[in-house]
């Protein structure tokens, strides 16, 4: 199977790699996936507590180049965003982006989850009530 | 002088040798007889050199060109040797054991006979991939008719006790197949000395054409008979019906007298490219070899990496370096290496394999950029990989509930 540009160009410079402060009050860390299934997403975003835009965002991802490719675009797309709006993303965004094939869509899924496990995070952390989210089953 | 792509998926398929395709071209064009048309030059000169290259084949093995069937492949072979055999040997029982690593060509074939009233008792390997060997003695009963246990596996390498597994057999009156498609060509394998009954082998695996293979069937001390599976002209002795593939019998020929000759010189050379290999990306920390590393292909390593995954390792390298990876990210059923997995590895593990597979026509320089190219991208991944930094941390990765799914 060949990979698309984009997904290359992601795998080849990925965006945003890197560990955020999980203990601090600003940052929410959603960790997705298991080992034993190959694929593990870790995303971080670290939040603005007055406007609450996303001001940073970073990834860790062991799995395939697709899983990778979806997190760093994950990364890109939500810094500067309103952790609201950063809700709305939608794993099919990502793969319309990233012209990802049917095989790969749950590497898109997965990425789709940690954004929403990070801003679960970072709700909990900040007293505000978790978000809930409408299974996806793609998996 | 490095050529790019590197390949090193040997256990997928072999190039083929200039030297066989030079021997195969005439038998497409000039002599493109029906090896059994018995009235006329064309035939003639079609049999004439279908007998040269059973020789050729024969000799390879240790075994007489009578006892050569030739099919389309080794997974025919399989096919017509476990099933054939099954029906053949109806009276006397319906019991065949086998291993969990064997190929799907085996494995399939044997639910197929389970479907149709067989028994199987799939063994399972050792850690190190090895069947037990008292594991397969009492596994036998009395309505065993044959044990059918691979020589080599595709996937580790490892080679399975063949000699002792041949004389259990002999001992408790059972026939022995092995599927022998990584080893022949590439290590000794005598059917006499090794004491096999029917032997399955390809002619893609040893640098001859693809979609031609044989099944040996052992013709004295036992004289062995299968059931043909394809109804038809009788050919082979009956046991395989279908016009000759002339041109790919005389390329297998060919490519058979070539790995006789040449096995030593290879092996040697191949062998010290595979060590280098092996040992230079066993410097990378968590790094494992996968099978037993004495009982083993000298062209064949399989490794891990723990923490990255194998997909997204390949992608880093797989423009100019072609190999596989026991991941399940690089199969279509999205399950791991059902091999790696006999071997009592754990998915992570199986998730993060590389198998090389290195050929007569692999380079130092190859291999010297290939060790290159994977540490580089093992490391980088690392970098990303939000399970290595949980391992530096030293965070128990049990620990974690995972979200599997
Ligand atoms: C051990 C083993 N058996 C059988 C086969 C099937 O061989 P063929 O492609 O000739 O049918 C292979 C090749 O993938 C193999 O490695
Ligand atoms: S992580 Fe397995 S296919 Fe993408």
């Amino acid at each position: 199977m060949a990979y698309s540009e984009k997904v290359i160009d992601h795998y080849s410079n990925p965006k945003n790699v890197g560990t955020l402060d999980k203990a601090s009050k600003n940052v929410g860390t959603g960790l997705v996936g298991a080992p034993e299934c190959g694929d593990v997403m870790r995303l971080q975003i670290e939040v603005d507590d007055a406007t609450g835009i996303i001001k940073d965002a970073k990834f860790k991802t062991f799995g395939c180049g697709s899983a990778i490719a979806s997190s760093s675009l994950a990364t890109e797309w939500l810094k500067g965003k309103s952790i609201d709006v950063a809700a709305t993303i939608d794993n099919m965004d990502i793969v319309e982006e990233l012209n990802l094939p049917p095989v790969k869509i749950h590497c898109s899924v997965l990425a789709e989850d940690a954004i929403k496990a990070a801003i679960n995070d970072y709700r909990k952390k900040n007293g505000l009530e978790e978000l809930v989210f409408e299974e996806k089953g793609v998996h | 002088m490095l050529k790019l792509p590197v390949y090193l998926d040997n256990n997928a398929t072999t190039p083929m040798d200039p030297r066989v395709l030079e021997t195969m071209i005439p038998y497409f064009t000039e002599h493109f007889g029906n090896a059994a048309s018995r009235n006329h030059p064309f035939g003639w000169e079609a049999e004439e050199a279908v007998d040269y290259a059973r020789e050729q084949v024969a000799k390879l093995i240790g075994a007489d060109p009578k006892e050569i069937i030739f099919t389309s492949g080794a997974t025919e072979g399989d096919n017509l040797g476990i099933k054939g055999v099954y029906e053949m040997y109806a009276q006397k029982g319906n019991h065949i054991i086998t291993a969990n690593t064997e190929h799907k060509a085996v494995l399939d074939t044997c639910k197929h006979i389970e479907k149709s009233g067989g028994e199987v008792t799939y063994l399972s390997v050792q850690e190190d991939g090895l069947i037990d060997l008292k594991d397969l003695e009492a596994a036998i009963k009395p309505t065993t008719i044959l044990i059918a246990i691979m020589y080599a596996n595709n996937e580790i390498g490892v080679i399975q006790p063949v000699k002792e597994i041949a004389a259990i057999a002999k001992k408790h009156g059972v026939l022995f197949f092995t599927d022998a498609t990584q080893a022949v060509g590439k290590i000794p394998v005598d059917v006499i000395k090794d004491g096999i009954d029917l032997m399955t082998f390809t002619g893609h695996k040893m640098y001859g054409p693809k979609g031609i293979g044989a099944l040996y069937v052992r013709r004295k001390n036992p004289r062995v008979k299968v059931t043909a599976q394809m109804d038809g002209g009788g050919h082979e002795r009956g046991m395989r019906s279908g016009t000759l593939n002339v041109p790919g019998i005389v390329g297998f020929g060919k490519a058979c007298e070539l790995c006789r000759l040449e096995m030593d010189q290879d092996t040697t050379r191949i062998s010290k490219l595979r060590d280098k290999l092996e040992t230079a990306l066993l410097k990378l920390d968590e790094a494992y070899v996968n099978g037993n590393r004495e009982h083993r292909l000298p062209h064949v390593s399989n490794i891990s990496f723990k923490y990255v995954e194998g997909e997204g390792l390949l992608m880093g390298f797989n423009k100019n370096i072609a190999l596989s990876s026991g991941s399940a990210c690089t199969s279509a059923s999205l399950e791991p290496s059902y091999v790696l997995k006999a071997l009592g590895l754990g998915d992570d593990l199986a998730h993060s394999s590389l198998r090389f597979g290195l050929s007569r026509f692999t380079t130092e320089e190859q291999i010297d950029y290939t060790i290159e190219q994977i540490s580089t991208t093992v490391l980088k991944l690392r970098e990303m990989s939000p399970l290595w930094e949980m391992f530096k941390e030293g965070i128990d990765m049990n620990s974690i509930e995972w979200a599997h799914h």
